[in-house]
């Protein structure tokens, strides 16, 4: 991606925000990054069209998916410094809690980096980050 | 979404990928219909522009169309994966749903529609081509008296080429009856 690619030919970190806004994807979700130290941390505010069981109400266990999934591929891009979008090859979700109807947040963390790929943890909540809703570990391909 | 019609599960709007006639052919289940409309009039399912092709005991065959809001990556128009964790958690909580409310049998003894995901995994085999529909197929693998198995596949053009697979547990929170029990 070319903004990714400007960043790191100058040496500078990518704007998580600007990446967000030109992923359609996660810019439907209204996903907003915000940096904390070496960490970026991923708001999603509630809406409607997020639910997937209205009878609680709660988040769809996709949407909580895409999350964190997206929250593993801006932290792998942080810290990489990759010029375009890393691939998932495989992830795994545990769902903790429900995901209630207010807004969420996610981190991540690369557990292990390597040339070609990295391990990451992803981790969701909502008020309370010690009380997670659903975490992640996953694969992705550097590009 | 899905339509469901006196005497038949759902309809099918999709030949190429209608289920086997063995399938369509089983008899319909009350309850079950109203799991698949309760369970297919979803807010997030609808807003993602997908819908539930098929539902039948212990399975369920959803299709998205290929749309703008889906990409994951703008330079190459491929879809988030997210898209297809989706539906993949989706289908897969469906044909669980629908299995439960069969296998269980008559709606007074019904006692464990109520499931939640404990997790879910999902390899991505290889990425989705842009323009083209994504079709998934969730099925139940295993009900125990505690916890649900299922497994999910994510394909294009052919359900011989996957581009995702899921293997997903679920836990019932409501326990079946130990004399439905095989766990």
């Amino acid at each position: 991606m070319e903004l990714l690619a400007q960043a790191a030919r100058n040496g500078i970190p990518p704007d998580i925000n600007a990446l967000i806004a030109a992923v359609p994807y996660c810019a439907w979700l209204g996903l907003a990054a915000r940096q904390q130290d070496d960490r970026i941390v991923l708001e999603m505010p509630f809406t409607p069209r997020l639910v997937g069981n209205p009878i609680i109400p709660a988040i769809h266990g996709g949407v909580i998916g895409s999350l964190l999934e997206t929250a593993a591929i801006v932290q792998t891009i942080w810290d990489t410094r990759s010029a375009a979008i890393p691939k998932p090859v495989d992830i795994t979700i545990d769902y903790l809690r429900t995901g209630r109807a207010v807004t969420s947040f996610a981190g991540a963390r690369l557990a292990r980096q390597g040339r070609r790929v990295v391990n990451v943890h992803a981790q969701m909540w909502q008020e309370d980050e010690s009380k997670p809703i659903a975490a992640l570990r996953g694969h992705f391909l550097l590009p | 979404m899905v339509t469901v019609e006196s005497g038949r599960k759902a309809v099918f709007d999709s030949p190429r990928h209608a289920p086997s006639p063995r399938i369509m052919t089983e008899p319909a289940n009350d309850l079950l219909r109203s799991l698949t409309l309760a369970q297919g009039n979803n807010a997030f399912i609808q807003a993602l522009g997908a819908e539930v092709i098929e539902a039948v005991s212990g399975r369920t065959t959803m299709r998205l169309p290929y749309c703008d809001k889906i990409v994951g990556n703008p330079d190459t128009g491929v879809v988030h994966g997210g898209v297809i964790t989706g539906l993949l958690d989706h289908a897969c909580g469906m044909a669980v749903g629908s299995a439960l409310g069969v296998m269980v049998g008559d709606a007074p003894r019904l006692r464990s529609t109520s499931f939640a995901t404990l997790d879910l995994r999902i390899d991505y085999l290889k990425a989705a081509k842009p323009g083209s529909d994504i079709f998934v197929i969730g099925e139940c693998v295993k009900i125990t008296r505690q916890i649900v198995f299922a497994r999910g596949r994510a394909y294009q053009e052919s359900v011989d080429d996957l581009i995702a697979a899921a293997t997903g547990t679920f836990i019932l929170t409501e326990l079946r009856p130990a004399s439905d029990a095989q766990a």
